[in-house]
């Protein structure tokens, strides 16, 4: 395992291209929600840093995952907390790592269960490609291409960083 | 077909250690039944939003398969069902008409020829969701809805779903159920789930008439006087007094019954102040509480019916999930093989 890449970096950049692409949609007031658990750290970062009064929401997927029927249900869930109404709202959905998106797919049909958001802006802190579904992040922290057995995962809160590991070890 | 049938544990459990039945809380261990609360509580949660489903059961069929009557028990599982995202079909049947062992085995072939996944079972007799359970096509999951007086675990989890939430913990906590414990299915699931979660005591009262045999190797204490009784509780449960079952003299009559063993307000106040009183209803007003304590600030009751559907919800999803992963494990095997 080995901490790799400049977290203060990585969250700058992450910042940055959120203020930019909220500049470019024209919103004003936007309700953040991450994907527990690593996504939940950032939406706090981010949170403070862009200077957003309303509390964030937390997304549990688990009971949106499309592996329920190979893998059963994750003993671990917690409920999902959103301290808002998305009906008509202008979200960021924020994740740590973005891979396969159907993380991305179940945490955005969990949303509209909520009410319908007027748009969604997705930002993660690392894309590491291999997508399998059409789902693409509006604002990324860092591309990474890893090799087949390296994983990546978000570690924190206090200080947050990022591990990298080597399958099976 | 006995109660604590060790023979339950592997039935209701796949070989790592999943629910694929729920069928007796016999043989479960802390970690399971606190993983169903805390499995339960994120569904409380789904209960509160604007589109109170989640698509987990999407495509399955439950078939709510009553042999004895109960309005409150079979709507909670419906819903529970319909917001898994279920298809439901709901089957009340009267058992008294042809033999039973037949036709239960003939009404259950029925049911598997339309491909069911999930049989949701009350009957009359103990032990029947069991039977279902070994003679069923593997991959379908099985429910006790209530069986005889053996077991009702949804009910008993509920309660326990019910008590954490005022309470937090069950370390410490002092618990009575007063009443009909002979006749109770859900007061031997109860005394089970408040022993292996830690409950400091839980305490029977009841006339001696009203007591099986057996009661204190339950693990629990037996008091006839409900004064006596009352004495520090922290939760107090009231039993539903069977009318229909009241057969024999096992009580003088109702009265009697209400002024030895009702909960009323005078009796309330003997436990401690912040007591919470639970009822798993219909309740017979007059007859084991009177209608003040029903609706009284120390009330849980209608905190117990919305807790009961997300209870349904997770042991549904909880079995449904283990034949899943049970299923797939097997496919995979013999892909390998």
């Amino acid at each position: 395992m080995t901490a790799l890449l400049d977290m203060d970096r990585l969250l700058d950049d992450l910042e940055a291209g959120l203020r930019k692409k909220l500049e470019q949609r024209g919103v004003t007031d936007p309700a953040l929600i991450g994907i527990r658990t690593g996504g939940v750290w950032l939406a706090d970062a981010m949170s403070k840093r862009l200077g957003l009064n309303e509390p964030w929401g937390e997304l549990d997927i688990s009971f949106y995952r499309d592996d329920f029927s190979r893998i059963g249900l994750n003993p671990k869930v917690k409920p999902s907390s959103l301290p808002f109404s998305t009906e008509d709202r202008d979200i960021i959905l924020i994740d740590d790592v973005i891979m396969s998106g159907r993380t991305i797919r179940a945490a955005m049909n969990e949303i509209f269960d909520y009410g319908r958001p007027a748009s969604i802006i997705l930002a993660t802190l690392v894309d590491l490609g291999a997508r399998e579904l059409p789902v693409q992040p509006d604002v990324t922290g860092q591309v990474l291409a890893l090799q087949p057995q390296q994983r990546v995962k978000l570690r924190g809160p206090d200080p947050l960083h990022i591990e990298l590991q080597e399958a099976g070890k | 077909m006995t109660a604590n049938d060790p023979s339950s544990t592997s039935l209701q459990l796949t070989a790592d250690g999943q629910l694929r039945h729920f069928l007796t809380l016999d043989g479960l261990s802390r970690a399971l039944l606190t993983e169903i609360l805390d499995t339960a509580d994120s569904f409380i949660e789904v209960g509160e939003r604007s589109i109170k489903k989640v698509p987990l059961l999407r495509g399955r069929t439950v078939v709510n398969l009553f042999f004895e009557s109960s309005t409150r028990t079979r709507s909670t599982f419906e819903l529970a069902a319909k917001r898994l995202s279920a298809d439901v079909l709901n089957l009340d049947i009267n058992t008294s008409a042809t033999s039973k062992g037949e036709s239960l085995s003939d009404t259950l072939l029925n049911l598997e020829a339309m491909a069911s996944d999930m049989f949701v079972v009350r009957h009359s007799q103990s032990g029947a969701p069991h039977f279902i359970a070994e003679s069923v096509t593997p991959g379908v999951a099985i429910i006790n809805a209530g069986d005889g007086r053996h077991a009702h675990p949804t009910q008993a989890m509920l309660d326990m779903l019910t008590i954490r939430q005022h309470k937090g913990e069950f370390e410490g906590l002092k618990v009575a159920i007063v009443g009909d414990v002979l006749h109770s299915r859900v007061a031997r699931s109860q005394i089970r789930a408040l022993n292996e979660l830690g409950a400091a005591e839980v305490r029977i009262i009841a006339p001696a008439t009203l007591l099986p045999r057996d009661v204190e190797s339950l693990g629990c204490t037996v008091e006839y006087d409900m004064a006596r009784g009352m004495k520090d509780l922290d939760v107090v449960i009231m039993l539903r007094l069977q009318k229909e079952r009241m057969e024999g003299a096992l009580l003088p009559s109702e009265r009697e019954f209400y002024r030895l063993y009702g909960l009323s307000r005078e009796k309330l106040a003997l436990a401690d102040p912040e007591c919470i009183v639970m009822h798993p209803g219909p309740i017979n007003r007059g007859v084991e509480i009177e209608s003040a304590v029903a609706d009284g600030p120390q009330s849980v009751i209608l905190n117990q019916v919305t807790n009961g559907i997300a209870i349904r919800m997770a042991v549904m999803s909880m079995a449904m999930g283990g034949q899943m992963t049970e299923r797939n494990r097997k496919l995979a095997g013999r892909a390998e093989g």
